[in-house]
C-alpha cells in the first residue's frame, strides 16, 4: 500500500497528491511517469510525475477527472491508500543527459497547458536547479484554473501566464502568446510542450512555423506501462513507437496528431458508461441500452 | 469395465455453455476416476516418462500412491521435484513431453499424467495439504526478478534450502504469464495460481510487487546497497511483435498481450472491475499458437464471430492439439493459408476490415516446415473490426541494458549456461523465456530449477 500523505484541490477540479513511494522517489528524474492503482478492481492510471523528494521518500502528482477512474481517485483524501504505484516509468528528459554548460547557452522555452503545468514543473525546477533558467508559458482556460504559479514562478527564469477568457494574465491560447513572443524578439532554440494532445498539435503547428523544435509529452492510452502491451504505440516520424518505453517525450513536429488523438479516444463510449454509471448508479437505464446495468 | 488402452476420459463443460463464460474448461478428474486411470501405469523399472518431464518429476512413484489412494504422499513424491503442480497439469504440453513417451502410448493411450499431477494437486489443496517446511535458514540473501513460472521456481527451490529470497515482480500481481497470459477457462487465477503462489511464500519467499527493475532500482544496486548475495533473472519474454504492415495502428488493433493482461489481469471481462475491453462483433486474431488460442477463446467468451488467421495450414499449428481442438469446438472459425497485407479503417480510425492473400505450402524451411508463398492474385477483403496480432515475443531489453556486464544475443535473450543459468556476471543467473524467447512454462521452472542449482554451488563456495 502507498500512502496519501497530502491530498489538495488545487483549484477547479485538478487535485494533487503527495505519496509515499522510496523507490520512486529516489530513482525518478523529470520527465518520467507512474501508473496507480486504487484499489482491488480499479485500473491503472498513467500519471506524470509532478515532483519528488528523495529525502523524504515522497512523489507528487497532479490529476484532473477525465473519466471514472480519475474521479474515484479525485475523493481519495490524505490518510487514504494507492494499492499499487509503480515506477519510475519511460525515459527522462532528455536534457539531463546534455552537458550543463551547452545547456546555460540555450534559450528553452516551456509550454504548459492546464493541468501540463504539473508534468512541466520538475523539468524547469530541475534546469534551474543547475543553473539552468528558461521561459515558461503557461495557459489555463480562466483565472480559476492557473495551477501552480507561485512553485513555477520561483524556478523559471520568465513566467507568461495566460487565460483562454483574459480573466488573469495575457489574454489568448498559449500559441497565441509563442508568436507573440517571438515577435517581441526572442528567439528560441527548443520548445517543450505539455498538455492535452489538441494543445500539443496547435503548439508544435506555430513552432514549426517559426522553425524552433519541439519536444512533447505523449499520453496515450496505457496499460502496464513497461512495454509489454503496445497500447500506447505512437506513430513517430516512420516508425512505430511505444510511448511507455521510448518516450513519454518525443520530437513534436513527426508526430502523427490526427492518428494519437483517434487512438485516444479508443474508449470512450466505455469511459463515458463508466463514468454514468459511478455518477448516477443504476439509475440511467433509459434509452441508450448499454449502460449494462438494467440486465 | 474400462478399456485399459484408453484414458479414463476426464470430464468437461460443454461446448455451447463454456464458450458463454470463463469457468474451466476442464473439470478434472474425481477420486475414483484418477484411482482408475492410475492403474493403467505398469510402473516401468526404466520410466521414459520421467526423462521426458523437463523437471524429473518421479512419475511412476506418485502414481504408485496415487493407485492406492495415498494422496498426501503422492503429493510429496511431485514436491520434491516441482512447486507448480496444479498450474503444470493444466498447461504442460505433455503430448510432447511425459506422455509423449509413455509406453502405454505405443499400443492405444498414453496414461493421463498431466491430469493426474493436476488431481494430486487440487486435492492437496482442497484437503489442506502444504508443502514440506524449508530447511533452517543459512543466513545468504537471494534476489528473483520476476515472478513467472522461472522465478517462482527458483525461489522455491532456494527457501526449501534456507535461502532468505525476495521475488521482484513489475504487475501489481505475481504469476507472471500464469496471471496475465494463460485465460481463467484455462487456469483459474484464485483457484490455483494464488493457491500455488501463496505456497511458494509459506516457504518463507518474499515477494515485492511494483518493482521494475532498470527503473524502479536495479540489479546492481541490489547486490550493492541491499544485501543481495546472487540474483536470478528470470524475467520472461513479455515485448509483443507486431507485423510491420500499412494500418496496424488503427483503433482496435491490439497486440494479444494487451487484450489478455486487460482480460486476465484486470479483469475486463467482469462488470465490477474497472478496465474496459473492446468486445468486437467480428475479430481476426493473426497467429496460430497457443497464445492465439487463447486470445480467440476469450474473445469469443467476450461474444464475437472471431476467426483464426494463420499463414500455414493446419498440421503446421503451433498451438497444442487439445487447444486447438477446444477453440474448434467453441466454435472459432479457422482461416488457414491466410496472411494479411493492409488493415483498412474507418473515418474515426477504427479497424474495418483487412487485405489478406491466400498461401501455398512451398519448399520446407530451415525449420523443417514448408514455407507459405503466396498464391499471385489470390487478394482478397476480410470484414473485421478488431484485430489482434499473436505473432510471438521477445525479451525485454530493459534489465540486459541497465545492468552492467550482462551479455545477451542478438535476439536481446540473455547469455546463460543450460546446467546452472551462469551468466556472464559473476553472482547473476538467469533462466526461462529471457534467455531462450518464448517458449514453454514447464522449460521455464526447469530453468527456474537450474538457476537454484547454480547459485546455491556458487554461495557454498563463497
Amino acid at each position: 500500500m502507498y500512502k496519501i500523505l497530502h491530498a489538495e484541490n488545487l483549484a477547479g477540479n485538478i487535485f494533487l497528491m503527495q505519496v509515499e513511494a522510496p523507490r520512486i522517489a529516489k530513482h525518478c528524474e523529470p520527465g518520467q511517469f507512474l501508473i496507480v492503482r486504487i484499489d482491488e478492481v480499479g485500473e491503472r492510471i498513467p500519471l506524470t510525475i509532478c515532483d519528488y523528494d528523495k529525502e523524504a521518500g515522497t512523489i507528487t502528482i497532479v490529476f484532473q477527472p477525465v473519466g471514472a477512474s480519475t474521479e474515484r481517485m479525485s475523493h481519495l483524501k490524505t490518510g487514504d491508500s494507492f494499492i499499487d504505484v509503480v515506477g519510475p516509468l519511460g525515459q527522462p528528459s532528455e536534457f539531463i543527459h546534455e552537458d550543463i554548460e551547452e545547456l546555460k547557452k540555450k534559450k528553452m522555452l516551456f509550454v504548459a497547458g492546464g493541468v501540463g503545468t504539473a508534468p512541466v514543473y520538475p523539468q524547469v525546477k530541475w534546469l534551474h536547479e543547475h543553473g539552468v533558467d528558461v521561459d515558461v508559458i503557461v495557459g489555463a482556460k480562466t483565472k480559476d484554473l492557473v495551477i501552480l504559479e507561485k512553485e513555477m514562478e520561483a524556478v523559471a527564469g520568465n513566467l507568461y501566464v495566460t487565460t483562454d477568457d483574459g480573466s488573469y494574465g495575457r489574454h489568448g491560447m498559449v500559441t497565441k502568446v509563442i508568436e507573440d513572443l517571438t515577435a517581441e524578439g526572442k528567439q528560441y532554440d527548443v520548445c517543450v510542450a505539455i498538455g492535452p494532445m489538441i494543445m500539443m498539435k496547435f503548439c508544435c503547428l506555430t513552432t514549426k512555423k517559426l522553425n524552433i523544435p519541439t519536444i512533447v509529452s505523449m499520453n496515450p492510452i496505457m496499460v502496464d506501462g513497461t512495454g509489454m502491451c503496445g497500447a500506447c504505440r505512437v506513430v513517430v516520424g516512420d516508425e512505430i513507437k511505444f510511448a511507455c518505453v521510448d518516450g513519454p517525450e518525443f520530437d513534436g513536429h513527426l508526430i502523427d496528431w490526427a492518428q494519437a488523438m483517434k487512438r485516444q479516444a479508443m474508449y470512450k463510449t466505455e469511459e463515458g458508461r463508466a463514468l454514468l454509471k459511478l455518477r448516477e448508479g443504476d439509475t440511467h437505464h433509459g434509452g441508450c441500452g448499454h449502460c449494462g446495468g438494467d440486465k | 469395465m474400462a478399456d485399459k488402452l484408453t484414458k479414463v476420459p476426464v470430464r468437461e463443460q460443454d461446448p455451447q455453455a463454456r464458450a458463454a463464460n470463463f469457468e474451466e474448461v476442464c473439470l478434472g478428474y474425481n477420486k475414483e476416476e484418477a484411482m482408475e486411470e492410475a492403474s493403467r501405469c505398469i510402473n516401468c523399472k526404466n520410466a521414459k516418462c520421467i526423462s521426458g518431464c523437463p523437471v524429473s518429476i518421479d512419475i511412476p512413484g506418485f502414481i504408485k500412491e496415487v493407485k492406492e489412494g495415498n494422496f498426501a504422499e503422492a503429493y510429496k513424491v511431485i514436491g520434491k521435484s516441482s512447486s507448480l503442480p496444479a498450474v503444470c497439469g493444466r498447461v504442460c504440453p505433455q503430448e510432447s513431453q511425459c506422455e509423449g513417451v509413455c509406453i502405454r502410448g505405443i499400443k492405444g493411450e498414453p496414461v493421463s499424467i498431466g491430469k493426474l499431477e493436476r488431481f494430486v494437486a487440487d486435492w492437496a489443496k482442497e484437503n489442506g495439504v502444504k508443502p514440506e517446511p524449508p530447511m533452517p535458514s543459512n543466513g545468504h540473501k537471494v534476489a528473483v526478478i520476476g515472478s513467472g513460472p522461472a522465478g517462482l521456481t527458483c525461489a522455491g527451490d532456494l527457501a526449501k534450502l534456507g535461502y532468505d529470497v525476495t521475488i521482484f515482480e513489475a504487475l501489481h500481481q505475481p504469476g507472471g504469464v500464469l496471471v496475465y497470459g494463460i485465460p481463467e477457462f484455462r487456469l483459474p487465477k484464485d483457484k490455483v495460481v494464488a493457491v500455488e503462489v501463496e505456497n511458494v511464500k509459506s516457504l518463507g519467499v518474499k515477494i515485492e510487487t511494483d518493482v521494475v527493475i532498470g527503473k524502479s532500482t536495479t540489479i546492481d544496486e541490489l547486490l550493492q546497497n541491499e544485501g543481495f548475495e546472487a540474483v536470478f533473472i528470470g524475467s520472461g519474454a513479455g515485448l509483443p511483435m507486431f507485423m510491420g504492415i500499412p494500418g496496424e495502428i488503427s483503433s482496435g488493433v491490439f497486440s494479444a498481450n494487451e487484450y489478455l493482461t486487460r482480460s486476465n489481469l484486470m479483469k475486463a471481462f467482469r462488470d465490477d472491475y474497472d478496465t474496459p475491453i473492446k468486445t468486437g462483433k467480428k475479430v481476426a486474431v493473426i497467429g496460430g499458437g497457443n497464445v492465439a488460442m487463447d486470445a480467440a477463446r476469450t474473445a469469443k467468451r467476450l461474444g464475437a464471430e472471431v476467426h483464426i488467421v494463420y499463414r500455414r495450414s493446419e498440421a503446421e499449428l503451433p498451438a497444442r492439439v487439445e487447444e486447438v481442438h477446444h477453440a474448434k469446438e467453441e466454435g472459432i472459425i479457422m482461416d488457414l493459408l491466410t496472411n494479411p497485407l493492409e488493415i483498412f479503417a474507418d473515418e474515426d480510425g477504427w479497424v474495418k476490415g483487412m487485405k489478406c492473400i491466400r498461401m501455398e505450402l512451398g519448399e520446407p524451411d530451415a525449420s523443417g516446415r514448408r514455407r507459405p508463398v503466396e498464391i499471385p492474385g489470390s487478394e482478397f477483403e476480410m470484414e473485421v473490426d478488431t484485430v489482434i496480432m499473436s505473432l510471438g515475443t521477445s525479451p525485454n531489453p530493459l534489465i540486459s541494458s541497465t545492468t552492467i556486464g550482462l551479455d545477451v544475443n542478438k535476439r536481446k535473450c540473455i547469455i546463460a549456461d543450460e546446467e546452472y543459468g551462469q551468466t556472464s556476471k559473476e553472482g547473476v543467473f538467469a533462466g526461462g523465456d529471457a534467455v531462450t524467447g518464448a517458449a514453454t512454462v514447464i522449460l521455464a521452472m526447469g530453468a527456474g530449477k537450474a538457476g537454484a542449482k547454480g547459485i546455491h554451488e556458487f554461495l557454498s563456495k563463497k
